[in-house]
């Protein structure tokens, strides 16, 4: 019986290099719930972070009352972490889910049917469409819909309206991960695998705080440091994360930028592989293009120039550049750490550039995993609901267009492809001047997760803009919309997401939605329904009524791409583990890993993108494309650091960054509906470094005022494990909160919103918002009664022995889990430990 | 040389122009985040240009005197003008500014390959280059912010 909530990962399963990973069952039950008191266990994959793991919900009673790890799934062989164990369910019978309708009416949300909800959306769009046309509209959703409702709402959108107008907030998490692939492969696509893991000798994590984003991937990590062959640990972070520490532990190297140099770090990296000769000269010339502008690019970035910019350590530069010089097989991993930074695609990119300049990918143990923040994040990718055209098409290539319109059966002029798709802060500008008259957000909080959330109140609560908010509860969007549509959630209606590795999961429904609540594709379905869109053989345009017709027209659309679903339906994916894409005749089991080959998507009549210029967005032409002739070689892209947009002050001296905490998930909608979580992290904090917070008098669970040019929040502080200069305060607090009883009830729910601070300002290739990177002061307010309300357990322990009543108490009080280690290790179809077929040819 | 220095004088005084401009739009679509930081980032490049060519002007000298080539003198843009629309009219007056400038180090580095002046050759190309880079943002920006603009701006 382990407590899950004081011990993160679990019990070790260390293992020797290119052994596989074994196997270990997790479980949880609701209290008073006995494993003979369930009804039965429904095949599905957690919904809580990017990683994927596989699950199976127990349902008792109709109640979705506990999870438990999958062992035979590729993904986690069995495992979960605390938010899988202890946040997958409980939400799902909070007593405030939304169960009906509402609408505005007098200024107040009221409750209604589903008739006269939809009728309303529906003379309001009808309006819009006659008198400003579908550029009136815009939709925003999320990273946590099935891929099923992504791909219908696509529809919707590009061939029903006709808008560009189509985001999600994956925008704010992953656009990073998918922009970096089209430059340098010319497609999105991960290329690298978990199984990456087992075979590396060298792992290198960059902004990537993986103990806190994707705890089993962690543990995945943790048995090989623990076993024999481990690999070193680099850590790019400029917190002392439970990654740094791992690095000092393997005689890796922690690398701690100063906040908006990522750039000029990578640079630095990258020149001493060319200083080196650390260069697979013959790799480069075969399956690149590029390689004599990124070395020029590089070159004023010597180890101490670096140092200077960076404030590292010129010989630990050398020393992590000389492990990714001289180790056999590399894993790089990236998060938001890049994502949300100055110079976000740029820096991504870089990582890239290191692998190719080695030749590095495609066998086990070199690759790449440009990490998703949120679990289905990938699908919105692949399906086009943010905005890019589904199956990684070209929105610039005429016949990549002409393919859609012919499968959906329309007028090619009806979908918008005369431009990039408009990106999430655009769409809020639009609808902040009324442009956009009609805003359609589904299963995301943009109130609490979008920066200068001041602004972003004020967009959705005039009156210029029409709102509606389709979610499980009302969040602090909801309360500002004119209608909210009460949603099912995971659990409670079926459908498949995929995860960072390809990895494509099943979700099956376990119980009945509450009262009037109905799936995202449901209402979409009704939508289009009640619009009466049809198609040129006047035929309804959605041909389809149930997830797995949806499933089976997304996969159609896939065929010939590099995301190639036709191989998979929901038949194959009841079986034991999750499938990575690409699924196809020839790859009748998925795809353990891209590009074996050293074939790249990049041939121009085959790319998802013609690229960019990393500094300034600036989009390349087809036919400079072509004059390159990249022909299946993947680009090496350089470009100089520039310095971030918003350097300190004399008035806001620090700079301050947003991050995630391992307890909670986004902005804490499930989470914070489980009581052993939201315990765990019950209230937003910040945190300060030593020599900062004693510059300022403040101590160990003081009240203190942050501010930036936009705004503020007054939060207790921990003196914590950030770098001197630098200001860390977690994103997930809103003033939503639950009751006491689930460790809720704080007084400060009105004035701890991180994003209050934050800037709009965004990444000019990939548009991700950068939450990173902005200046600030932190101003000693009252004393504190007790310690900071932050966990012990992670990056955000205390550095110091805080003074007498400041100490806290060890993170703990998760209920009891189950673990068990399987003593014979199920076989993983792809895995190259047991001879799997492990990679592909393109 | 007279009618090279003209050109000299005229490659520094529109990249010069340009700055500016490209400043100007940049405060007057402030509250545009990837217009304000861009246009900022871009002035520096036409600033460097004109650095660049600051040893060249000392060699040739700067001509203001020829009459024929005055003409295509372009003002910058001293005022912006307000909301989306606005915004598209700017960028298009940036572009054609840009346009200006493009041509002109096209026009130089025809008469460096004559000369054999390596020096000019290699400043040109590489203002060329940067020149390029702004013309092509201008572009993908304009292209972004047009039907919007046009269809449904209040
Ligand atoms: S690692 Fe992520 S996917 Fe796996 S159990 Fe934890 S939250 Fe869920």
């Amino acid at each position: 019986m382990s407590d899950r909530v004081a011990d993160i990962y679990g019990v070790r399963t260390p293992h020797a290099r290119g052994t596989v990973w074994p196997a270990r069952v997790d479980q949880y039950l609701d209290p008073g719930v006995t494993e003979d008191a369930v009804d039965r266990w429904v095949q599905s994959a957690c919904l809580l972070c990017s990683n994927g793991c596989g699950m199976d919900i127990a349902v008792h009673d109709g109640r979705m009352v506990g999870a438990r790890g999958r062992p035979g799934d590729t993904v986690n062989h069995g495992r979960l972490g605390p938010k899988g164990l202890y946040g997958s369910t409980r939400w799902a019978h909070a007593p405030d889910r939304l169960t009906v309708p509402l609408v505005r009416e007098g200024g107040r949300l009221v409750e209604t049917d589903w008739e006269t909800a939809m009728a309303r959306i529906v003379t309001t769009s009808r309006a819009l469409l006659e008198e400003k046309g579908p550029l009136s509209h815009g939709f925003y959703t999320s990273g946590q819909l099935f891929l099923e409702e992504y791909y219908t709402l696509a529809l919707i959108g590009k061939a029903g309206l006709g808008t560009p107008h189509m985001d999600g907030n994956t925008r704010l998490c992953t656009a990073t991960s998918a922009a970096a692939f089209k430059e340098s492969f010319g497609a999105d696509g991960q290329p690298g695998s978990y199984t990456d893991i087992e075979h590396c000798d060298a792992v290198f994590l960059y902004g990537h705080n993986m103990p806190e984003t994707q705890t089993v991937l962690w543990t995945r990590i943790l048995d090989r440091t623990r076993g024999a062959e481990p690999p070193r640990v680099v850590c790019v972070d400029p917190r002392r994360t439970l990654v740094a520490l791992e690095a000092e532990r393997t005689g890796g190297v922690h690398l701690a930028p100063r906040v908006g140099t990522n750039m000029a770090l990578m640079n630095g990296l990258t020149r001493e592989l060319f200083a080196h000769d650390w260069v697979d000269h013959e790799w480069v010339a075969a399956h690149t293009v590029g390689v004599d502008e990124l070395r020029d690019v590089v070159a004023p970035y010597t180890p101490e120039h670096v140092a200077d910019v960076c404030g590292v350590d010129p010989s630990d530069l050398r020393a992590a550049a000389r492990i990714f010089g001289e180790s056999q097989a590399v894993l790089s991993t990236v998060l938001q750490g890049f994502y949300q930074s100055h110079q976000a695609t740029a820096a991504s990119v870089a990582v890239h550039n290191l692998h190719l300049l080695r030749g590095m990918l495609g066998r086990p143990g070199a690759g790449v995993l440009q990490m998703n923040g949120q679990p289905t994040a990938q699908n919105n990718r692949e399906c086009g609901a943010d905005g890019d055209l589904p199956g990684f098409r070209n929105w610039d290539n005429p016949r990549h267009v002409q393919q859609l319109a012919d499968a959906w059966d329309v007028d090619v002029m009806t979908i918008p492809h005369w431009a990039p798709p408009t990106h999430a802060m655009q769409i809020f500008s639009y609808a902040e001047t009324g442009s956009i008259g009609l805003l359609w957000i589904s299963a995301t909080n943009p109130a609490v997760s979008m920066p200068e959330s001041a602004r972003i109140r004020r967009v959705l609560g005039g009156d210029q803009c029409f709102v509606i908010v389709q979610d499980l509860f009302l969040t602090e969007t909801a309360e500002l919309a004119d209608v909210v549509l009460p949603a099912a959630g995971w659990g409670e209606k079926t459908g498949c997401f995929t995860n960072v590795n390809r990895t494509v999961h099943l979700s099956e429904r376990a119980v009945d939605p509450p009262g009037d609540a109905r799936s995202d594709l449901d209402i979409f379905l009704m939508y289009a329904d009640a619009m009466g869109f049809t198609n040129r053989s006047g035929q309804p345009l959605i041909g389809w009524r149930t997830p797995e017709e949806a499933f089976e027209a997304w996969a159609s659309v896939t065929e010939g791409r590099p995301v190639d679903y036709t191989g998979l339906s929901y038949d194959k994916l009841r079986g034991p583990s999750g499938i990575p894409w690409p699924v196809n005749a020839e790859h009748p089991d998925g795809t353990d890993r891209l590009y074996a080959d050293g074939v790249f998507p990049t041939d121009t009549d085959y790319c998802e993108t013609f690229g960019h210029d990393l500094l300034t967005g600036g989009a390349v032409t087809e036919q400079e494309h072509r004059a390159k002739n990249p022909a299946g070689r993947a680009f090496l892209k350089g470009a100089p650091y520039t310095p971030a947009h918003e350097q300190p002050s004399e008035q806001y001296p620090l700079l301050y960054t947003t991050g995630r905490t391992v307890y909670q998930f986004h902005t804490r909608t499930k989470t914070g509906r489980s009581r052993d979580l939201n315990a765990a992290a019950p209230d937003a904090w910040v945190e300060i470094s030593v020599a900062d917070a004693e510059a300022r008098d403040i101590v160990e669970g003081d009240w203190v005022r942050v501010e930036s040019p936009r705004g503020r929040i007054e939060v207790r502080a921990r003196v914590g494990n950030v770098m001197e200069g630098a200001v860390f305060a977690p994103f997930h607090y809103g003033h939503w909160e639950p009751d006491e009883a689930q460790g809720g009830g704080h007084s400060d729910t009105g004035r701890r919103l991180a994003n209050e601070l934050t800037m709009t300002v965004w990444d000019p290739v990939s548009k991700q918002p950068t939450f990173k990177t902005a200046a600030c002061q932190v101003i000693r307010l009252r004393d504190g009664d007790g310690p900071a309300p932050a966990p012990t357990t992670t990056a955000s322990a205390p550095v110091t022995e805080p003074p007498p009543g400041r100490r806290p108490r060890p993170t703990a009080g998760g209920g009891p889990t189950i673990s068990t280690v399987l003593e014979s290790t199920p076989t993983y179809r792809l895995d190259p430990s047991q001879d799997g077929e492990g990679s592909c040819r393109t | 040389m007279p009618h090279l220095t003209t050109y000299i004088g005229l490659a520094d005084r529109s990249e010069q122009t340009l700055a500016s401009s490209l400043r100007a739009v940049a405060e007057g679509h402030a509250h545009i985040a990837d217009v304000f930081h861009t246009c900022r980032t871009l002035a520096e490049w036409s600033d460097a240009n004109h650095e660049a060519l600051a040893p060249v002007v000392e060699r040739y000298g700067e001509a203001h005197d020829v009459d024929e080539p005055e003409r295509l003198q372009a003002a910058g843009l001293a005022e912006t003008r307000g909301g989306e629309i606005g915004l598209l009219r700017d960028l298009q007056d940036l572009h054609v500014l840009a346009t200006l400038v493009q041509t002109t180090w096209t026009v130089i580095a025809q008469g460096a390959q004559g000369l054999r002046d390596r020096e000019l050759l290699s400043i040109t190309e590489q203002a060329n280059n940067q020149t390029s880079r702004q013309l092509t943002w201008l572009n993908t920006r304009m292209k972004a912010a047009a039907p919007q603009a046009l269809i449904v701006a209040p």
